[in-house]
């Protein structure tokens, strides 16, 4: 595994899905690792209730049907789909309203979902995801980029640790790709994925 | 995902040695400059066989290597000799125009096994070979003093057996240079190649060029920068050593005029470039309010009703 880790961080960005498909198929074994590890571009679906564009990632996912944040409801349909607990799901509710409100803020357009559940450790598990098309096609205001695409990961664990406070885990994981074309001779290609994380102990004050 | 034992069996045996070979192949031919042996050693580690390991080796070293302008020491130490098509004479013999000097390479090690001189068929012509000599000697000058681990050369492409005067003739230009520190997790490098076409009926000499940069970082990440650009120009045709100059000035102009333009972008794309993406701040220039969103969602909601913005 490290090994096709290490050779996922030294193809161009702008092949890792065919890096990434190269080894699967080359490490059947390992598939579930890989698709877990490996970063890909974000899709996203249309709740056709809410005629809002949810984001799709494994945390809303079962079997081949995605929740939206928006109705909770699976598309397409599911009969038992798992849904978050009521307590998280006001959660949910708060925290995707804040976010389209941040998303606005600072992108300008674009697609955001934020997706809660219980993990196994008395804690809950969060996921905040963006995803920008900033082309001259796409949600790019000012015409600058040929093609763009900003696509943003951030995966919260909170988990209990002594009385009245909680730990904060944040990994956070951007993927980018922007091509300019400035003169009619030349292209710049600009794209990449980084990852960071951060942990924090900080009082359960309120649930944010 | 459940993959079920059977199911994983399946799919590993499905896997000819053929497709593994193409897989390895892609992998190496893809890796960045300077990076081809990482690849290597994990794709090797990877496919856990050697004989397929090998035979697609075989076939993407060459090709790295010539795309990326490896250059490989001659073993006399007369120099360095690069590895590109303008150079072959086959799969591994290269030709030196410095030193005139053919070498044999072993393109999995990376290495120059041996050398021999260059038969006159091999050679242009001393009407030639003039002009040649001079523009690379204008062009070591100009490389050496604008890229610090620079290598350049000079190949006769056309119009070889050239005499004198009344036919044409054309050169190609290679000029690479590349920053490696693994260390740093970054690797960068620059290559570019210039068509010298001298046309004796015009009196002209017309050049076209091509550029190429890239940039790679990955610490707890990857992210590659890939720029390119082409450019023309022309100038007339002179004596030798006239001729080296004013096209050594025309590329030594392109090359620099892109590097700003390069660096143009860059400054740009914190400020103006990358709002298309993501702005610095939103637009009422204060930091995100995280505990008072409720005035924004107000006037989105207002805006929407209204239909005003977007």
């Amino acid at each position: 595994m490290d090994a096709a880790m290490d050779l996922m961080r030294r193809i161009s960005p702008k092949q890792s899905e065919t890096a990434l498909s190269a080894l699967l198929s080359l490490l059947p074994h390992h598939s579930a690792d890989l698709l877990s590890q490996v970063d890909q571009p974000l899709q996203v679906c249309m709740d056709e209730e809410s005629m809002k564009e949810f984001i799709l990632c494994e945390y809303n996912r079962d079997a081949d049907s995605y929740r939206s944040p928006w109705t909770n409801k699976y598309y397409p349909p599911l009969e038992d789909g798992p849904l978050p607990s009521i307590e998280l799901r006001k959660l949910e509710v708060e925290a995707n309203e804040v976010f389209a409100v941040y998303l606005d803020q600072y992108y300008e357009g674009g697609v955001s979902s934020v997706y809660l559940w219980e993990d196994d450790n008395q804690g809950f598990v969060a996921c905040f995801l963006i995803k920008k098309d900033g082309s001259k096609t796409g949600h790019g205001r000012r015409g600058y980029l040929q093609e763009g695409s900003w696509d943003a990961i951030h995966v919260i664990e909170v988990g209990p640790e002594e009385e009245g406070t909680a730990r904060y885990c944040l990994t956070s994981t951007i993927m980018l790709s922007l091509t300019t074309e400035n003169k009619p001779s030349g292209t710049f290609n600009l794209s990449g994925s980084i990852r960071r994380q951060w942990q924090r102990v900080i009082c359960v004050t309120w649930g944010e | 995902m459940a993959d079920g034992g059977d199911d994983a069996d399946e799919a590993a045996a499905e896997l000819t040695d053929k497709q593994k070979k193409e897989i390895a192949k892609w992998f190496l031919t893809n890796a960045p400059a300077g990076e081809i042996n990482y690849v290597a050693k994990d794709i090797r580690s990877l496919l856990g066989n050697d004989r397929v390991y090998e035979a697609a080796a075989a076939e993407a070293f060459p090709i790295y290597n010539k795309s990326h302008l490896v250059a490989l020491e001659m073993p006399d130490r007369s120099g360095d000799v690069i590895i590109t098509p303008y150079g072959e004479l086959d799969k591994c013999n290269y030709f030196d125009p410095r030193t005139m000097q053919v070498a044999t390479v072993d393109h999995m090690k990376q290495v120059c096994t041996k050398v021999r001189a260059a038969t006159d068929e091999e050679l242009p012509s001393s009407y030639v070979e003039e002009f040649r000599i001079a523009l690379d000697n204008e062009l070591v000058k100009y490389v050496s003093e604008t890229y610090p681990k620079g290598i350049c050369a000079v190949y006769c492409t056309g119009g070889k057996h050239v005499e004198g005067p009344g036919a044409d003739f054309g050169f190609a230009i290679i000029i690479s240079a590349a920053k490696h520190s693994p260390q740093n997790f970054c690797n960068g490098s620059w290559r570019s190649s210039w068509s010298v076409d001298f046309k004796d009926d015009l009196q002209l000499v017309e050049l076209k060029g091509k550029m190429q940069v890239g940039a790679h970082y990955f610490e707890e990440g990857n992210v590659q920068l890939d720029a390119n650009n082409e450019c023309k120009d022309s100038t007339i045709f002179q004596s030798p050593e006239d001729c080296a100059i004013s096209i050594t000035n025309m590329i030594r102009h392109r090359e620099t005029e892109y590097m700003t333009s390069l660096e143009a972008s860059y400054l740009n794309l914190p400020d103006t470039t990358f709002k298309d993406l993501r702005r610095k701040l939103p637009v009422t220039r204060t930091l995100f309010p995280w505990h008072s969103t409720f005035q924004f969602s107000l006037n989105r909601d207002l805006a929407k009703d209204l239909g005003i913005g977007k």
